[in-house]
């Protein structure tokens, strides 16, 4: 890959903008096979001190990097803005697509009017997706107008409740893609796909255990896996409580007076997101997915067959992979993903 | 993307896949005939691994391999392992691909013999008895075509053909037979023993993303289904230029020629995509109807009329590339005195309503000065220019074109002002390229059509009568250049756009656009 680098200090927008616009125009004259990407503005507000920590993992994306990515590094006690732009491109390639990334320090005091900084150097008419993963509210606040999607990660707040609570409020003026929740997709798909076949979809009206283990960080997927299965389900929630250790568990209902047993348990593993899910139906028939070399360990379980085991395949995609897939959610409208979250905040212990 | 032809019993009654882009496919066993073959070690087996490794294969997910090469299923693993290795659009994951190729299974066997079928059986009701409940069977005939009625005659035979509480599918590579009465056979062979339903036949082309957004292009925006027709359409060209020979080929291409191998199928089907009318939902045979009604009316040319509306040629030596190459009579397999085209120039008419009177002009060859698939829908001039064209290259008719390959795309040509002083006209391009506005890389055509084979949804596959109406209107051509046996055959430079003789089907006032 080449690269085009402009960069100036206590610079403004305009400058910034200017510039884009001069070395896209040099670029294209030089090379008419190069054109702009032009799907979605990505914008992410970071604390400087992350700044490298976040660009990586941006760089991770694979395939679904945007367009333009505007990284606003938050410096305490700045009071200039000083940026750097880059222009990536292949040249190689006969009809090659150039990015643009525009990297700008600022200082807290900037982020209040984040949007006159921002909005001039976002590109127009493409759908624009805000990530802050160090707080900054008065930044996103800022750009409320400008915002058509809220990339947010549940997991990555310490109280999953109050992270869901703000999940739910962003959903109220922009589309919110929540990392926690992609966490969940291939188990999502996988149960789906389980319970496909006629003889298998009858037993979804005779579940009545549903038990989650993910990482210790990652209880907001586990609340939206149990979420969304409740949703879809149209089970009756009731707030789970604390167990043993940090496992939380309790019942859902459907409308006869069956209960379903809901369990959300910690496991220990490196990665995030979840570990294993466990369905149990009636006379003691069980379907557990667990994480394995190569995909999904499945484990079935029934009185007449005993115990079956075999490998649904498919590659893990490891965080970048759950970033990117974040970044490209941003064209997509899931409509499972409301009704699961409050359902998800439903199930939280000290729920209203 | 989801298409909604997928919208069928299972997804409305199961709650949970609202909302999935990856639809759950059933448990299935997938046999492949033809196992060992260039089609499965290029395509088919790296689709099956990359399939698996977005996790996009059933939960329960058997397959094996049949052909006549004698070997142990651990030596088709390496086979198969060594083809994923080398073709695969990503670089596979071990432990994806280890999982793929543990259970992977081989027959070895001629496709006459009753043994092979006996033992296909046995492994197949072993794999239905491992897994507690019957998997959906898939026959995919990845063979040399003579076998296509011979492996769906002995499947009928051995009783593999239909499987209680589970569905089983035959999906069949092209050609589809040879001409239409061979064409006609093969249906009759194949629907002596399956049903339509069962029946899955490749044109892998409709797998392509492109081809697909022929139909989002037209019936997702008001903005071109309003010229769609004979009032603002001047006329159609349809185009399939290789830069490369016939390779290796010679036995297969001595015996196709340009007509079979790209028109017949490929380009027809861009044809009937880019003239049907709007079908009334995406279901596989709501698409499929629209499309057959369309491809019967185009009337099939009389023997007379042939000379007037097709042109064959083969390429000469020439220059490709900056290097000489020689021409087709040259290539190693060829009969020196072969009269098969390499190239097909044909003019087609739609005698319909909103086609009548819009020629379709349709191109195929080898050898030719670039490689490119596209269709190219021009309009009809303004009817009044107030404008003076001195000075520039003046106003021209608009132009659509889709490409199909290698850069997808759109792109629309407008007439713009030069600046300056005076009112000057050129034509511009306004363009859409796929990598530039989407994120997602195009996945391979086999691996939709796996995909949706295994799934059962048949929109991107020909059903029968598309089939005949297909070869209807290609078989009076063959049959009149089979029948002439004197005339002599044009031959264009290799490297070139192709033969002189092309340019007169389109008339005096029309060019094809460049290559």
């Amino acid at each position: 890959m080449s690269e085009d680098v402009w960069s100036e200090q206590d610079t403004n927008p305009d400058a910034i903008e200017a510039a884009l616009r001069g070395m896209l125009r040099e670029r294209h004259a030089a090379n008419q096979g190069l054109a702009p990407a032009r799907v979605l503005n990505l914008i992410v507000i970071v604390d400087r001190s992350w700044k490298g920590e976040v660009a990586n993992r941006l760089e991770r994306v694979g395939r679904y990097h945007a367009s333009r990515t505007i990284l606003c590094a938050v410096e305490d006690r700045r009071e200039t803005l000083d940026a750097v732009a880059v222009m990536t491109y292949d040249e190689r390639a006969g009809i090659g697509v150039i990015r643009e990334s525009v990297e700008i320090d600022m200082g807290p005091e900037h982020l209040g009017a984040l949007a006159t900084i921002v909005d001039p150097i976002v590109i127009a008419e493409i759908p624009t997706i805000v990530w802050s993963p160090h707080g900054h509210d008065e930044a996103v606040e800022a750009l409320r107008g400008l915002i058509d999607v809220m990339l947010v990660d549940s997991d990555d707040a310490p109280d999953p409740a109050a992270a869901l609570a703000r999940a739910q409020e962003e959903l109220g003026s922009a589309y919110v893609v929540d990392l926690a929740w992609l966490r969940t997709t291939p188990w999502r798909e996988r149960l789906a796909a389980s319970f496909d076949t006629p003889r298998r979809r009858a037993m979804l009206a005779s579940l009545d255990g549903f038990r989650v283990r993910h990482h210790a960080n990652s209880a907001a997927s586990a609340l939206l896996m149990a979420g969304w299965m409740s949703s879809r389900l149209h089970w009756d929630i009731r707030p789970l409580q604390a167990a043993t250790g940090s496992e939380l568990c309790g019942r859902a209902y459907t409308e006869s007076p069956r209960y379903i047993d809901i369990g959300l348990e910690p496991f220990e593993q490196e990665v995030p997101g979840l570990a294993g899910v466990t369905v149990a139906w009636r006379a003691g028939c069980t379907l557990s997915l667990d994480r394995a070399d190569g995909g999904l360990c499945a484990r079935e379980y029934s009185p007449d067959r005993g115990e079956q085991t075999w490998l649904v395949l498919g590659a893990s995609r490891g965080e970048g992979g759950i970033l990117g897939e974040g970044v490209r959610q941003a064209h997509l409208r899931d409509p499972t993903y409301g009704p699961a979250l409050r359902a998800a905040r439903e199930f939280c212990p000290n729920a209203d | 993307m989801q298409s909604a032809a997928v919208a069928t019993e299972s997804e409305q009654e199961n709650p949970l896949i609202e909302g999935l882009e990856r639809l759950p496919v059933r448990p299935t066993a997938l046999v492949i005939f033809g196992a060992t073959g260039d089609l499965a070690h290029r395509k088919l087996l790296p689709a099956l691994y990359n399939l698996a490794h977005e996790g996009s294969l059933p939960e329960r997910f058997e397959m094996i391999g049949v052909a006549r090469r004698g070997q142990e299923d651990e030596d088709f693993q390496d086979m198969v392992r060594e083809s994923i290795v080398r073709f695969s659009r990503r670089r596979p994951d071990q432990k994806v691909l280890d999982g793929l190729l543990s259970e992977m299974r081989y027959v070895p066997g001629v496709f006459d013999d009753d043994q092979v079928y006996g033992e296909l059986g046995r492994a197949l009701r072993e794999f239905d008895e491992r897994a507690g409940q019957p998997l959906n069977r898939v026959f995919y005939l990845s063979t040399a075509p003579q076998f296509f009625p011979v492996i769906a005659s002995k499947l009928g035979a051995a009783e593999l053909s239909q499987c209680e509480k589970a569905e089983t599918r035959i999906v069949i590579e092209k050609p589809f037979g040879y001409d239409l009465a061979s064409a006609r056979r093969l249906n009759d062979e194949v629907l002596d023993v399956f049903e339509e339903s069962q029946v899955f036949r490749i044109d892998h082309y409709l797998g392509k993303e492109t081809v697909q957004n022929l139909m989002a292009l037209r019936f997702a925006n008001a903005l071109f289904e309003p010229v769609w027709n004979r009032n603002f359409i001047d006329h159609v060209q349809i185009t399939a230029a290789e830069d490369i020979g016939i390779g290796g080929r010679a036995g297969y291409y001595e015996g196709a020629g340009a007509l079979r191998d790209l028109v017949q199928n490929h380009m027809m089907q861009l044809l009937a995509l880019l003239t049907m009318e709007p079908p009334s939902s995406f279901d596989a045979d709501r698409v499929r109807d629209e499309k057959l009604k369309v491809l019967e009316s185009i009337v099939p040319p009389s023997p007379g009329d042939v000379a007037a509306m097709a042109v064959r040629a083969q390429y000469g030596p020439g220059v490709v590339g900056g290097k000489k190459v020689g021409g087709y009579l040259e290539e190693d397999g060829v009969d020196p005195h072969s009269r098969t085209e390499t190239y097909a120039a044909l003019r087609l008419s739609v005698s319909n309503w909103r086609w009548a009177g819009v020629p379709v002009f349709l191109r195929t060859g080898k050898q030719l000065a670039r490689k490119v698939t596209e269709i190219v829908v021009t309009l009809k001039p303004v009817p009044h220019l107030a404008f003076k064209n001195i000075g520039s290259v003046g106003v021209q008719p608009n132009q659509i074109i889709l490409t199909v390959q290698p850069d997808e795309g759109v792109s629309v040509s407008l007439g713009a002002k030069i600046p300056g002083a005076t009112m000057r006209i050129r034509p511009v391009n306004m363009e859409f390229r796929y990598g530039t506005s989407f994120l997602s890389e195009s996945p391979e055509a086999y691996e939709r059509l796996i995909l949706d084979a295994m799934r059962g949804d048949a929109t991107l596959f020909t059903r029968g009568d598309e089939i005949i109406a297909l070869w209807g209107i290609i078989d009076p051509i063959l049959q009149a250049w089979h029948a002439d046996t004197s005339s002599p055959v044009p031959q264009y430079p290799a490297g070139s756009a192709g033969p002189a003789e092309a340019d007169r089907l389109l008339g005096s006032d029309r060019r094809w656009r460049r290559l």
